[in-house]
């Protein structure tokens, strides 16, 4: 038996500009929406594309992304041939490597691919908000004899040069490709979406297998086009958005409470599926007040709730605020918190008449390009005491006790790593 | 568990008026998520029960859909799991079930190749939480021959169930089946724990008499015959066959301890999850002591409701002491009050419902304008 198109997925990033949210998940596992995660808008996009055959390639503490995906019962994934398979990067006898980049990780694991026998291979990073049919985009590629097509999307000449930078021909057939450059040559940035025909990638990864740290923008679309090959780019114009950094995540979630979003979940056609707990609705007392907001699945709201995505099991208690923020999955408010313009990890306890995200702007002392945007971040599992004062540029990770607070107050900039200290630190180094 | 499970979910409610149209009672919504099926199917779970049979006969479609696929209750097993078992026209059988006790007399053959030897029978109507290996304990403990789980309930209900007595020791002294008059304060909860040779024996007997109930053939005729046990349950037992202990139920929900005792304490309730996003609340949403499932979108007010999946409230709505039954669309400046909403209804805008005495059955079958 063959499949037509397998896809792998690239989720073993760390996502190091996210801070403290990924101090403990890998990027790709990172909550959005309020039910969500960031990997099931590829994995949906998979299932609704017709590609059965998922090969979700892990690296960076995978837990909660082996957890989440499990046997892929919620993206229909659970397939007796084919389906969702995990790849962790694995010894053997000769050589024993990490996955060192996209490509290499690829590489890695050819034998996994030739089960299949595939005619394309599907490349996806775990790592943006979207909706897209990948069949769509192998028609394209088909009707263009194409050995590889890139998916393109136009940016601002401002941001470009964040991106891999595509410059093509009237007949859409890419003639040049840099990778972040310092000055880029137009305007079409790549979106990590590639479809390779099977016996091209494999030549590829194999002429570049002792490449270091082999990477598809790096080395293998450079390598193809000198090769002469048939490189097309797909231009695609529906809502993409890069949640690579806090600013961008907040932004991305916020987009959400519009009155007609411009990514509209409520739709039935191109369903986004997860993996999620049998949850009671949500319950709103009395005493509670929401305004444009989501709010998951068996949370309990007492306080009042505005401009914020609320995630399933939250509760907020009595006179609780909670403004412009983002709470995930099992965090607690306490009665008369106030919370603006933050972003609370999963299980964040917050104790009462503390105040987070208030305060006069400053640059963040630790690292001011990841903990910027005046967000306070607060990672998962941390606790806060009662009655303290957390200001804007901040970031918290740990179980933190009053006397972390000099004065009862976090001031803006400033950041507390308690307990998984070691590990927010690697995230930021 | 060393018993087999069966739930008895054929039955049908003309109490239930309009909400039986289209589904049976153990499908019908409850608590915003759930179906009512689910909790005894969940107990059947949670207990660890390997094998379970799921009766149905009365408009069972819903149901069937509902159970489409057994892993959410986590009996997608290759070694026993679910069986669910409408009647079915055989060489020698050509009846519906004839009643209770006749249903499971049709599938004999499945009692007859389990292994385990008890059986734990509960019916699909039931909203509660009990762990079947403490009445099997129990109903070992006290070398009974059928348990009868019994709860707690109000004089006026009584006449709705069947009404126990227990002497001292728990054993059942005397059992009268919906009696007009009952002082008595304890009720069958509908749920037994019986050998599974002896249930084998007491149904074929039955069926040879042409007898096809088990409560009146069974329980009632041999209550003095047989030992007869009643296992007290003191935690929260709701049943919901007519649109008064249907609507209670479900507003039951609304109240902090008992959410805190089906949600919050493990063993959690499981039922097939579907894929809606997070409710959302837009400008003019002013929601007050409401649950809200999954898919809604609310612009306008709703106080002292339940909303299952799907609902959309429009704008400057009133919803008020109301449940309102999935994927139902709500039109702007509507005011709905003491009302059930059946499922999948398109209400037009300006609309005005009321229960005046009582609960009223709201069905409108209009046609839905794209949303």
């Amino acid at each position: 038996m063959r499949k037509e198109m397998i896809a792998m997925l690239l989720a073993g990033g760390q996502g190091s500009r996210l801070g403290v949210l990924t101090s403990n998940v890998a990027k790709p596992a990172v909550s959005f929406g309020g039910k969500y995660r960031i990997i099931d808008f590829p994995l949906s996009n998979c299932i609704n594309s017709g590609v059965d055959t998922v090969g979700v390639l892990t690296q960076y503490r995978p837990l909660r992304l082996n957890t989440h995906i499990g046997i892929g019962i919620p993206w229909d994934l659970d397939r007796n041939f084919g389906g969702v398979t995990i790849l962790p990067p694995y010894e053997s006898t000769t050589d024993t490597d990490w996955y060192t980049g996209t490509a290499n990780a690829i590489f890695q694991n050819i034998e996994y691919m030739e089960q299949y026998d595939p005619e394309y291979v599907l490349i996806l990073s775990g790592d943006h908000i979207y909706k897209m049919d990948y069949e769509v985009m192998l028609d394209y590629h088909k009707a263009n004899r194409a050995d590889l097509t890139i998916a393109v999307m136009p940016v601002p000449r401002s941001e470009a040069s964040r991106f891999g930078i595509v410059v093509t021909d009237d007949s859409r057939r890419v003639t040049f490709f840099q990778e972040k450059p310092k000055e880029p040559a137009g305007n079409l940035a790549s979106m990590g979406i590639y479809i390779f025909s099977w016996k091209v990638l494999k030549n590829a990864l194999i002429t570049l297998k002792n490449q270091s740290n082999c990477d598809f923008g790096m080395h293998v679309l450079p390598y193809l086009l000198n090769a002469g090959k048939r490189l097309f780019a797909y231009e695609f114009n529906g809502y993409w958005k890069d949640v690579g950094t806090l600013g961008s995540y907040w932004e991305a979630n916020m987009e959400l409470i519009d009155l007609v979003p411009e990514f509209n979940l409520y739709e039935e056609y191109w369903k986004i599926f997860t993996q999620a707990d049998v949850l009671p609705p949500c319950y709103l007392a009395e005493s509670s007040t929401e305004e444009r907001c989501i709010i998951g699945e068996g949370a309990e709201i007492y306080g009042t709730v505005r401009h914020s995505v609320i995630g399933p099991g939250v509760r907020i208690e009595r006179g609780a605020v909670v403004d412009g923020s983002i709470v995930m999955r099992g965090s607690c408010i306490g009665e008369n918190a106030y919370v603006e313009h933050s972003i609370l990890a999963e299980n964040v306890v917050v104790g009462k008449d503390t105040k987070i995200g208030v305060g006069e702007e400053a640059e963040n002392s630790f690292n001011p390009k990841v903990y910027a945007f005046g967000l306070a971040t607060i990672g998962e599992n941390s606790v806060i005491p009662a009655g303290v004062t957390i200001g804007k540029n901040t970031a918290v990770i740990g179980k933190t006790v009053a006397d972390d607070y000099p004065n009862g107050a976090l001031a803006s900039g400033g950041v507390i790593f308690r307990e998984n200290a070691d590990a927010a630190e690697e995230v930021d180094a | 568990m060393r018993a087999v499970g069966i739930i008895l979910a054929g039955g049908n409610s003309s109490r239930m008026k309009e909400l039986t149209t289209k589904r049976a009672i153990a499908a019908e919504p409850i608590a915003g998520s759930y179906r009512s099926i689910d909790f005894a199917l969940s107990n059947m779970s949670n207990s660890k029960v390997q094998r379970v049979a799921v009766l149905t006969q009365y408009n069972s479609r819903s149901l069937n859909e509902h159970m489409s696929s057994s892993k959410w209750w986590d009996f997608g097993r290759k070694q026993g799991g679910l069986f669910v078992f409408p009647p079915v026209l055989t060489q020698d059988n050509s009846w519906w079930y004839r009643g209770t006790a006749d249903s499971i007399y049709q599938n004999i053959g499945w009692l007859k190749e389990s292994h385990e030897p008890y059986v734990v029978i509960a019916s699909g109507d039931g909203v509660y939480k009990l762990d079947y290996n403490k009445v099997l304990e129990y109903h070992i403990a006290k070398r009974a021959d059928i348990t009868i789980v019994c709860t707690k309930c109000r004089e006026e209900d009584a006449s709705r169930f069947g009404v126990i007595q227990l002497g001292e020791d728990g054993r059942i002294t005397d059992f009268a089946e919906k009696p007009m008059i009952s002082k008595a304060d304890l009720i069958s909860a509908g749920v037994y724990v019986v050998r599974r040779r002896l249930l084998i024996e007491l149904i074929e007997k039955c069926a040879e008499e042409n007898r096809w109930d088990f409560v009146n053939d069974i329980l009632v005729r041999y209550k003095d015959l047989k030992k007869l046990y009643g296992y007290v349950m003191d935690s929260y037992w709701s049943n919901i066959s007519t649109i008064e202990s249907y609507y209670k139920t479900n507003m039951d929900f609304l109240d902090p301890d008992i959410r805190d005792f089906f949600f919050r304490q493990e063993p959690f309730i499981h039922t097939k999850v579907d894929d809606n996003p997070p409710s959302k609340y837009n400008p003019g949403s002013r929601v007050k002591n409401s649950l809200i499932a999954a898919g809604c979108i609310i612009n306008g007010e709703v106080e002292n409701s339940v909303l299952f999946r799907k609902v959309f409230v429009g704008t400057n709505c009133h919803i008020r002491n109301s449940i309102i039954l999935n994927d139902v669309y709500i039109g702007d400046n509507t005011t709905i009050e003491n009302c059930i909403v059946e499922s999948r209804d398109t209400i037009r805008a300006g609309s005005y419902f009321r229960g005046e005495d009582g609960i009223r059955v709201v069905v409108e079958k209009n046609e839905r304008y794209p949303i």
